[in-house]
């Protein structure tokens, strides 16, 4: 395999190279015009929207669908789960590159990004929930950098140090868990300060639970969907035990997604009934509030349990691609949405294009950082140094 | 919805509500995962050739 991982790299000139480098082009007037012009010359955020699409998809919705890498490993490395193991350096590096967007990202979307460091060094706040999810993130970031570091060693040859690391795995992995546990659970404890802004269907104190519940299942249908978009442009790439592990991965997942999209479905429920929101459910609101549950809970999880039941790799693939969106969806909703819903029209919020063309190129940064590291590492295959230790 | 007049009126009615859907979707939840599992192979029945 290693011949071929290393095999000389297709031309420069590639539909993939050339979109790339025309956002990146483009990222990089809209970065400057961000921090020339500072937020109000580029995103149509006020003081009812602070938070925007930056927070919504980038932060939101990224640190949700970079959950992947602490779902595999703890499956892994925790449960014992040694079928799914050629599933979790691809999931540790997209969980990776997920977290270090997000933090990009922010740097973007804080008025003042040189002062990020602030809460650990000049001022804690340790009542503040954004002090835990900062600290948490800044935290996890590092994990995940030491998780993925022994394909960069293996790559560059640092074999005592990939040893220690490795070594580390377990606790690292524990550490993990810990930390997603807990700031995936913050971000949707975030909204529970807002009350009056944010729709009742959509606001309720199980918040954090369904943050983190749904987390989950965008971890488990983002590791299906990115097994299926690597195989099939780098095939290449992967040797025989991660092609032969690729199919149990992705039914393995989708019967967990299935399981955990059912309960996330019960307790959203439960969470109508506890506030007894019924009511809501016949308004306009309500309509969109039942697309998302029964669009992209309920139906997916039907979805995934067919396609596991009966080994219909197609099926899953597509349902992951759909939970994965249902997630971005669910984000988008609490953030923005269904926030400030009270407000008229004319007052609500939209994101600017270059909001949305900063977004897309920090997308695209990830793309092109997910390429150059599985095209050179290995990510989809074993080192030939270290055959049986991946 | 007009019978709710207090706070008391509100937990009795929403408690037992909850209550009655978390019922159903233990039930649900457990048809669930048996929908999902029934197809699996069972290990006792196909056991390793022992060497």
């Amino acid at each position: 395999m290693s011949s071929q991982a290393v095999r000389a790299d297709r031309g420069i000139i590639t539909p993939f190279n050339v979109i790339a480098g025309i956002i990146v082009i483009m990222g990089m007037v809209l970065t400057a015009w961000r921090f020339a012009g500072g937020l109000g010359a580029v995103t149509n955020l006020d003081n009812h929207y602070p938070w925007g699409l930056w927070i919504g998809l980038d932060l939101m919705a990224g640190v949700a669908l970079a959950a992947g890498g602490f779902v595999t490993s703890a499956a892994v490395h925790v449960f014992g789960m040694k079928k799914y193991s050629s599933a979790v350096r691809p999931a540790i590096l997209t969980g990776f590159l997920g977290y270090a967007l997000v933090v990009i990202a922010l740097h973007y979307d804080v008025g003042r990004p040189w002062r990020l460091p602030y809460p650990f060094i000049m001022s804690q706040g340790t009542t503040s929930l954004l002090f835990e999810v900062a600290a948490c993130v800044a935290l996890y970031l590092t994990v995940l950098f030491l998780e993925f570091s022994p394909a960069a060693m293996e790559w560059l040859g640092l074999k005592r140090a990939r040893l220690i690391v490795v070594r580390l795995m377990l606790l690292l992995t524990i550490f993990g868990v810990v930390l997603s546990t807990l700031h995936q659970s913050s971000l949707g404890a975030l909204f529970l300060i807002a009350p009056g802004k944010l729709h009742p269907l959509w606001y309720s104190s199980y918040l954090p639970v369904f943050f983190f519940v749904s987390a989950v299942v965008a971890g488990l249908s983002m590791v299906i969907f990115e097994s299926s978009i690597t195989a099939r442009y780098f095939a290449d790439k992967m040797d025989e035990t991660h092609k032969q592990q690729k199919t149990t991965v992705a039914f393995g997942f989708a019967k967990a997604a299935a399981f955990t999209l059912a309960g996330y479905f019960f307790a959203k429920v439960i969470g109508i009934a506890v506030d007894n929101n019924w009511h809501y459910l016949a308004t306009g609101y309500g309509a969109w509030f039942l697309v998302e549950l029964l669009g992209f809970v309920a139906l997916p999880a039907f979805l995934f349990a067919i396609g596991a039941r009966e080994q219909r790799l197609g099926l899953v693939k597509f349902t992951a691609g759909w939970s994965v969106f249902g997630i971005i969806l669910n984000r988008l909703n609490v953030s923005l949405i269904a926030f400030n819903y009270h407000l008229p029209a004319s007052e609500r919020y939209f994101p600017s294009w270059q909001e949305i063309g900063t977004s897309i190129f920090l997308i695209t940064l990830g793309l092109i950082a997910f390429k150059f590291i599985v095209t050179r590492m290995p990510i989809l295959y074993s080192h030939p140094d270290y055959p049986d230790e991946h | 919805m007009e019978g709710i007049l207090t706070l008391h009126d509100f937990m009795l009615y929403t408690k037992s509500v909850t209550y009655i859907i978390v019922v159903g979707a233990l039930l649900g939840l457990a048809g669930f995962f048996w929908f999902l599992n029934e197809r699996d192979e069972d290990p006792d029945e196909n056991p390793p050739a022992e060497h």
